[in-house]
């Protein structure tokens, strides 16, 4: 059992990566992750949901009447992004404002969705709530790298702290404008998912 | 077993305990991110007249110290006086635009404003006795939203200080882009006033000159022909009789003589 919660958590990291090989949840990932500071967040506020939503459509999964099971995921789904996004405005103001409207994009979200109604539906409720931390991890950990680099290579800083001497400054280092720019993250993402088919070839689709 | 009723049921006690968890949120929350939007437009004052940078974390001493340089009065409107006897703590004017007692109607206008509060509350920066800079709340309909935001004035009242906007809900990427920086640092030094005194402050279709070829006109927005139509029509809305016109024409007089 143990090595099953170990897989039910850890699988989605690399192994079975909701973005990285499902491709799922690029919206987001392509908009906020310009910074270290909004990628976090909004790292967090999709794992907090996904968990939840795993969790209680676990909990309601033999009472949902079959033919309306979608917009009842999508209900609990909404209120849980709303009740976030609430929390949000009222202790990271300034965050927030940056994220803007994808917070409340997370309510269409893929990933959560498809844990949703893949996972959760057939699972009891500890295990549905590990797979939503590992899902809305394995989604955190692409957002973190692809936002370092982002905001490293398109404005020479780290977490707001300056890290490469900016060539406006003194410095050398000369900022990437396309970093600072949603299709940056096109390239961030592209390579890394080729770094990740390197390494582990059984991720590629067969020709 | 899953019958009509049942799947009812389930239905509305879903929506019932969703909704419960959503409002409880929503009012529980209120205070704070009330507490939060006051902040940030105390900040947007502070960033229009040149007294903070944009991004710049100001603590609450921080914002004490920058605002003992400024000066929050109350003018009525319609005659540009100030009313020294009203605490400007104690006067909302958007709350007192939505009230029929304390705003008046307005000819129908480009910036889409139909009634407008009798008094409002202006930010007069001072330096060493004189007036620096004066900051006017300005609002207006963009594409989705309503604007608001602050403009800041020199001294000689016609030079752009700062504009920023604090609250909007226009598309992010485009309309949105009025929180650009790189944008609202193309505002400082624009005039806004033409010669026979009529407000001519533009947004361009496209890009503009520099400020001294081109002072009257700022970039477009890239995307946003809505939202930038909407800053230009608002700017001339406030600037104009209707507006903060005959407060800034006492001002200009008393200045004069």
């Amino acid at each position: 059992m143990a090595s099953e919660t170990r897989r039910v958590l850890m699988d989605p990291l690399i192994h079975n990566n909701p973005i990285a090989l499902q491709v799922l949840g690029i919206c987001s990932a392509l908009a906020v992750t310009t910074g270290m500071q909004t990628s976090v967040v909004m790292s967090a506020a999709v794992v907090a949901v996904i968990a939840l939503s795993n969790l209680s459509v676990s909990l309601l999964r033999n009472m949902i009447p079959t033919n309306i099971r979608i917009i009842v995921q999508l209900t609990i789904i909404a209120s849980l992004v709303i009740v976030t996004d609430q929390i949000l405005k009222a202790y990271v103001y300034e965050i927030s404002k940056q994220l803007s409207v994808f917070v409340g994009l997370i309510i269409t979200n893929c990933i959560i969705m498809g844990r949703a109604e893949a996972f959760a539906m057939q699972n009891p409720p500890l295990k549905s709530l590990i797979d939503g931390i590992g899902n809305g991890m394995g989604y955190a950990a692409i957002l973190l790298v692809v936002g370092a680099a982002r905001e490293v290579f398109g404005a020479g800083t780290f977490w707001g702290i300056p890290v490469l001497p900016l060539a406006s400054e003194g410095g050398w280092f000369t900022p990437n404008g396309l970093m600072s720019l949603s299709p940056g993250a096109f390239f961030v993402i592209g390579f890394l998912i080729w770094i990740l088919r390197t390494f582990r070839p059984e991720q590629n689709e067969a020709e | 077993m899953t019958t009509a009723r049942y799947i009812l049921a389930f239905a509305g006690a879903v929506c019932l305990v969703c909704a419960v968890m959503v409002s409880g949120s929503a009012v529980a929350l209120r205070d704070l991110q009330a507490a939060n939007a006051e902040r940030e437009r105390q900040r947007n004052v502070l960033f229009a007249a040149g007294l903070a940078d944009p991004g710049e974390e100001l603590s609450e001493a921080d914002m004490a110290e920058r605002f003992a340089a400024v000066r929050a009065v109350v003018v009525d409107l319609a005659t540009g006086e100030e009313l020294p006897d009203v605490d400007p703590a104690s006067v909302d004017p958007l709350v007192e635009a939505g009230i029929t007692d304390s705003s008046r109607a307005v000819p129908e206008n480009f910036a889409r404003i139909r009634r407008v509060e009798r008094r409002s509350v202006v930010y007069l920066v001072e330096a060493g006795g004189r007036l620096d800079a004066v900051v006017l709340p300005v609002r207006g309909q963009g594409l989705w939203s309503v604007l608001y935001g602050y403009l800041a004035l020199d001294a000689d009242l016609d030079t752009v200080r700062g504009l920023t906007f604090y609250e909007h809900k226009e598309t992010p990427g485009l309309g949105g882009e009025v929180d650009n920086p790189n944008w609202k640092a193309l505002w400082p030094g624009r005039r806004v006033f033409g010669t026979a005194g009529e407000p001519i402050i533009e947004v361009a279709r496209a890009a503009a000159g520099p400020v001294a070829e081109d002072p009257h006109r700022v970039d477009g927005l890239a995307g946003a022909t809505m939202t930038s139509r909407g800053v230009t029509n608002l700017l001339r809305f406030w600037l104009a009789e209707n507006g903060f016109g005959p407060f800034l024409e006492r001002l200009r007089s008393e200045a004069a003589g």
